[in-house]
């Protein structure tokens, strides 16, 4: 009986060792948060290039991630990418309606996502609005090219 | 001519009727009917399946995640892109190596010792004589073994991930000098919940179905003699391994390829 009770505790401690785990690897490895989905709003953006933008890329204002890239298209009126994101409810209603959205990159081959930079004026973006004003990413090897026709121009 | 066409058909039957009869066997001891001494049975295979291989697979994984770290910061850092550690480690862990190194030192752990005990209880005819006074062996034997690795394969899975990931912790943070922040940080920003730890999750729950499985099967199954016992040890290990092995590319290429 003794050993019978010892075995249930192992076996008990083993199964809880796993979920544990499991949290582990939710938390801390995939930085897995809890209640995102309600408390955001949408924001729209068009990009005549995003370079490597991906869906569930970040956005971030001053540098502070405050939202996610849902959804990537293709706008067929424009030809370009229409960006959708998933922007913190906190700020609705307080972004200013002429802000910039750049696609930027962290680091020099790092990760890209878009920065939101804050405008001047008084009307505020609202749930499903669209940045007008955007910066397209930056190719690498368009700069290169660049650079290169200039240099051979002198 | 005529003998070796005979011969081929009759290698053909034989492969189909084991099939048959395995997978007739897996329905059988799955779906018995748990008894309410049941929950004990499965209870002490828990014990020797997970618990007594915790061991085994904690060190693995330890150990594979140091030589991951190492390995990785040495061909990182010639990109001048040792940040990315974390996020290598923590993906070919959860991925691939998490689910089949751990199903491979199942199967030589755990997998050869089932079928040389139940090879035994049939060499020794206990199975028989459980079936004489009205014991389904099936539902007594064997299908408490398939549930316990059924659930212990997931639970070891998950530890041997995350003992390796801290393994590469241990060598690329404190060892090597990989920024301590990076290595967490960009591990968070590249893992995803569902497709890469879900996914990996799924590969070791059917990785411990296959190994269970085969090497139950293989003790129930056997040639009741000493030298059929060996063989068929060996048959379990052999085949588990080719099992998870096969599988996992089909797995792989229906998760993380282009095809899924």
């Amino acid at each position: 009986m003794k050993r019978s009770k010892m075995m249930e505790f192992g076996v008990g401690l083993f199964v809880l060792a796993g979920i544990l785990g499991m949290v582990f690897l939710g938390l801390r490895v995939s930085g897995l948060s809890f209640g995102m989905p309600q408390d955001t709003f949408t924001l729209q953006a068009n990009f005549s290039n995003i370079g490597g933008l991906k869906s569930g890329s970040r956005v971030a204002m001053a540098g502070v991630t405050v939202g996610r890239v849902s959804d990537i298209t293709l706008d067929t009126k424009w030809l370009d990418a229409q960006v959708t994101m998933e922007v913190d409810e906190s700020l609705e209603g307080k972004i200013p309606r002429d802000s910039t959205a750049a696609i930027l990159t962290s680091g020099l081959l790092g990760e890209q996502y878009v920065g939101l930079s804050v405008g001047g004026a008084p009307e505020m973006l609202e749930d499903g609005d669209t940045i007008r004003d955007t910066q397209q990413a930056l190719v690498l090897e368009e700069l290169i090219q660049q650079f290169v026709s200039n240099m051979s121009g002198n | 001519m005529i003998r070796s066409i005979m011969s081929l058909g009759r290698g053909t039957l034989e492969a189909l009727s084991a099939l048959g009869r395995a997978a007739v066997f897996l329905a059988q001891s799955v779906l018995a009917v748990p008894s309410r001494e049941g929950w004990h049975l499965w209870l002490r295979q828990m014990h020797f399946i997970g618990v007594m291989s915790l061991a085994i697979v904690l060190v693995s994984g330890l150990f594979i995640g140091m030589v991951l770290g190492l390995q990785g910061f040495t061909i990182l850092v010639g990109f001048g892109a040792e940040d990315a550690l974390g996020q290598m480690v923590a993906l070919s862990l959860l991925r691939e190596l998490g689910p089949v190194v751990t199903a491979l030192l199942f199967a030589g752990r755990a997998g050869s010792a089932l079928t040389a005990e139940i090879g035994l209880m049939k060499a020794t005819e206990q199975l028989t004589s459980m079936e004489m006074i009205g014991v389904d062996p099936l539902r007594r034997i064997v299908a408490p073994r398939l549930w316990a690795g059924f659930v212990s394969m997931p639970l070891l899975t998950v530890g041997f991930s995350v003992v390796g990931i801290w393994g590469g912790y241990l060598v690329g943070v404190q060892w090597l000098g990989v920024f301590d922040g990076s290595y967490w940080s960009n591990m968070q920003s590249n893992v995803a919940f569902v497709d890469d730890i879900l996914n990996g999750m799924l590969k070791s729950v059917v990785f411990g179905l296959v190994v269970t499985w085969i090497a139950v099967f293989q003790g129930y199954d056997l040639i009741p003699t000493s030298e059929g016992i060996s063989r068929a040890t060996t048959r379990t290990v052999v085949y588990s391994s080719l099992a998870v092995l096969g599988l996992d590319f089909v797995l792989t290429a229906l998760m993380f390829g282009e095809l899924g």
